[in-house]
């Protein structure tokens, strides 16, 4: 099967973490918020996790939520799969499943095209702004009412020449037809929607793509602008490498900023085993508590495994420390 | 109807008590006497049903602690630099076939068989030897005398007999006796191996689903169950909703199945998260061999062994999950491992669900009941009250809401008395025991 896995090659940790898991945070369980990457940066849009709030489902933004929960569900299970357990090999069987869940949206974002057609598809459903969780609805239901391609958005890519599309030919696999948008575009429909700016959307790509490299709004983890520059690991990496990736930080990754501050060596073995070298400039527990998830949106499920977690940084303080 | 037979009217419960530790797995042995129990901390604790009291009529045999011990201590691998968890995965016990009980429990990476047997006597009166140990002076000694047995307070004592390492990569899932009652499975992620109760040192591997290339890593085992009449027959589940049934006389390496179960999915239920609710949990046979069980994350499905296509049955655990799949996603609970088991005489099967809800289904009329494992409705010879939860609309006095559903609470271990209508049903580190009604 073609691997179309778009993760970039240093912001991608392996499931079975040798002795250096550098960069990774430790024990912080995958159930915070996306939003939370968002402290102290001023959101362009309103939020396109799935936690969206009532007043702002209306009309276009209900129409564009689609691909961009779809994105935030892809964002998710990136950082799951990313985010390891330190001490304990993490679960096979979930990290397969969520590397099979990330496929599959890659897929979908290859061969689907126009994520508008599918906008306007779930406009036409009516849903009712006021469930909390329109998100999981949207991506829960069935696929078959985006079935017919809309001839605006065929317009609109026809206008591309494919040469102005960031295409990794490693990338996408699937050879981009004239209708179909490839991965790399995915990423930025969402943000392009917003400015009804359908015609010229590789421009417009590209100008977002600029601004945010430069201001760093940019919430979401976008793994397509650094697989564009940089040649991807495929999925495979999920599971066969054993080679921690250290390259240098991308641009404007809000996740890498917040690790920047965080003392790689600490996670040395050496480090590990002999005791602190040096104090780190920012430990676990900030990092944690940086990360908390936001209380503002109540939801229906609570945290079970934060407390573990927590314990586990406990077990790690304590061979650190030595005692 | 109540009548008294049903089994679904289980009224009189009590809770054992459970000391520190998560319960991870849970286990009738096969009179049902017995029922072991394992924890995250590795420790199993054993449970013996009391005899039943001529003089109070009204209570049938409950089930007190019989033994406690560590059966896996935590590990490191150095080469890996990754800890090995100490918590028991499964338990399964062997048939008795003298004074002593056997069981196998396993961690994530090692099998251990202990022996469990008890002392009531102990020998008195020797002759190089004091009472309290000290060894006499031989000439000293003027008489010879013959020890004799004497009663002392009951001693249960369990010891590991055997210990099967070395043979997983992969967390270890599942563990199967067969019915030869001289080999058993191991099935981890990738691989099952097959052993014999008295070799240590080497094992069969007889399914190998690692890929030559791990980037194509797609689906692995989840659970194995050897068949309960024919020794050479056995299945395993995958995360794709696939069954396996394999025969081991067909082959010494058992990676081209006899049977694939496969049900085709409903197209129009598909979502990103079809896969993943897909994934079985755990597959189980009847006692009569003819049917099996597999428990994904929203149903329960029973299967003929000689239809592959389908499942003949089909319940539903907790459909109204079905809308919250991302915020399950999202907080992992929905890669929770539930299990699920037959009755004795495979009219009704059990599953457990959220907010320590456990679920009962009568295979022959259809009934199904919620109840919940809580310390508040488990008041001795109390009746259970059945739950239900509130889908939409208007909610109704007792309904509990989608929404308040606790999901920190879950039931994720049952077991079902392999002769009577007495379950056990483990939520988080407390025990619950519910026996149906004293007529």
């Amino acid at each position: 099967m073609a691997s179309i896995f778009v993760v970039s090659a240093e912001r991608f940790i392996p499931l079975f973490p040798r002795l250096a898991c550098q960069g990774v945070l430790l024990g912080c369980h995958p159930c915070f918020r996306l939003n939370m990457f968002s402290k102290g940066t001023k959101r362009k849009f309103s939020d396109g996790d799935e936690e969206i709030s009532d007043e702002s489902l209306v009309g276009a933004r209900v129409a564009s939520s689609y691909s961009l929960q779809r994105q935030s569900l892809l964002d998710m299970s990136l950082i799951k799969l990313q985010l390891c357990h330190m001490l304990v090999e993490p679960n096979l069987c979930r990290s397969v499943l969520i590397a099979n869940t990330v496929r599959q949206i890659q897929e979908e974002m290859t061969h689907d095209g126009s994520w508008h057609m599918v906008a306007e598809a779930f406009c036409s459903a009516g849903q009712s702004p006021s469930e909390r969780l329109v998100a999981t609805e949207v991506l829960c239901r069935s696929r078959e009412q985006d079935a017919e391609p809309k001839l605006f958005s065929v317009i609109s890519y026809e206008g591309c020449r494919e040469e102005e599309v960031v295409a990794d030919e490693t990338l996408c696999s699937v050879s981009v037809s004239d209708t179909v948008s490839n991965v790399c575009l995915a990423g930025r429909i969402g943000q392009c929607w917003e400015k009804s700016e359908l015609s010229g959307v590789e421009r417009d790509e590209e100008a977002l793509e600029d601004s945010r490299l430069g201001s760093g709004e940019d919430e979401e983890i976008d793994t397509k602008d650094r697989a564009s520059t940089e040649s991807p690991k495929t999925i495979g990496q999920v599971f066969g490498t054993f080679e921690i990736k250290n390259g240098s930080p991308g641009p404007d990754s809000a996740l890498e900023e917040l690790f920047s501050d965080v003392d790689t060596s600490y996670y040395d073995l050496d480090t590990m085993l002999t005791g602190m070298q040096s104090a780190p400039k920012m430990g676990p527990y900030d990092i944690l508590d940086s990360l908390a998830p936001s209380h503002s949106s109540p939801s229906i499920v609570s945290t079970p495994n934060c407390r573990s977690d927590l314990n586990e940084l406990d077990h790690i303080m304590e061979i650190i420390v030595g005692s | 109807l109540q009548d008294e037979t049903s089994i679904l009217d289980l009224n009189n419960a009590y809770l054992m008590k459970y000391v520190a530790d998560i319960i991870s797995t849970v286990e009738f042995n096969y009179s049902g006497e017995l029922l072991a129990t394992g924890d995250k901390g590795g420790r199993v604790v054993i449970f013996q049903r009391e005899q039943e009291s001529k003089n109070r009529l009204l209570s049938r045999g409950e089930y007190n602690v019989y033994s406690t011990f560590q059966s896996h201590e935590p590990e490191f691998d150095y080469l890996k630099s990754l800890e090995i968890e100490e918590k028991i995965n499964k338990i399964r016990w062997l048939p008795q076939q003298n004074a002593a009980h056997f069981l196998l429990s396993a961690n994530d990476k090692t099998i251990k068989l202990w022996k469990i047997s008890e002392r009531d006597k102990r020998a008195e009166g020797y002759n190089l030897k004091d009472e309290d140990g000290r060894l006499r002076d031989p000439f000293r000694i003027t008489t010879l005398r013959v020890p004799v047995l004497m009663p002392m307070d009951l001693m249960v004592e369990a010891s590991p007999r055997r210990i099967f390492a070395n043979a997983h990569t992969y967390h270890i899932n599942s563990i199967s006796v067969n019915s030869d009652y001289e080999t058993y499975i191991s099935a981890d992620d990738l691989r099952i191996n097959l052993w014999h109760l008295e070799i240590t040192d080497r094992s069969f591997n007889i399914v190998d689903i690692k890929p030559a290339n791990m980037e194509e890593l797609t689906e692995v085992i989840t659970a194995a169950e050897c068949h309960p009449h024919q020794c050479n027959v056995f299945v395993y589940s995958s995360s794709k909703g696939t069954i396996r049934l394999c025969d081991m006389r067909a082959a010494a390496l058992c990676d081209r199945h006899s049977k694939f179960f496969e049900e085709p999915e409903d197209p129009s239920s598909r979502s990103f998260f079809s896969e993943i609710i897909s994934s079985i949990s755990d597959v189980k046979f009847s006692h009569s061999g003819r049917y099996m069980m597999t428990r994904d994350y929203l149903s329960v499905k029973v299967w003929d062994l000689n239809m592959e296509n389908r499942p003949v049955e089909t319940y539903q655990v907790h459909e109204y999950l079905r809308s919250k799949l991302c915020s399950l996603y999202e907080n992992d609970c929905i890669f929770d491992k539930f299990e699920c088991c037959w009755n004795g005489s495979d009219s009704a099967i059990m599953t457990g669900s959220y907010n320590n809800f456990f679920r009962m289904f009568d295979r022959n009329t259809r009934r199904d009941i919620t109840l919940e494992a809580s310390r508040e409705n488990s008041k001795p010879r109390a009746m259970l009250k059945p739950r239900k939860v509130c889908t939409g609309g208007k909610r109704k006095k007792d309904e509990i809401s989608v929404d308040s559903l606790d999901f920190n609470k879950k039931i994720l271990h049952t077991a079902w008395h392999p002769k009577e209508n007495v379950i056990a049903v483990a939520a988080t580190n407390n025990l619950y025991i519910f026996q149906d009604k004293i007529n």
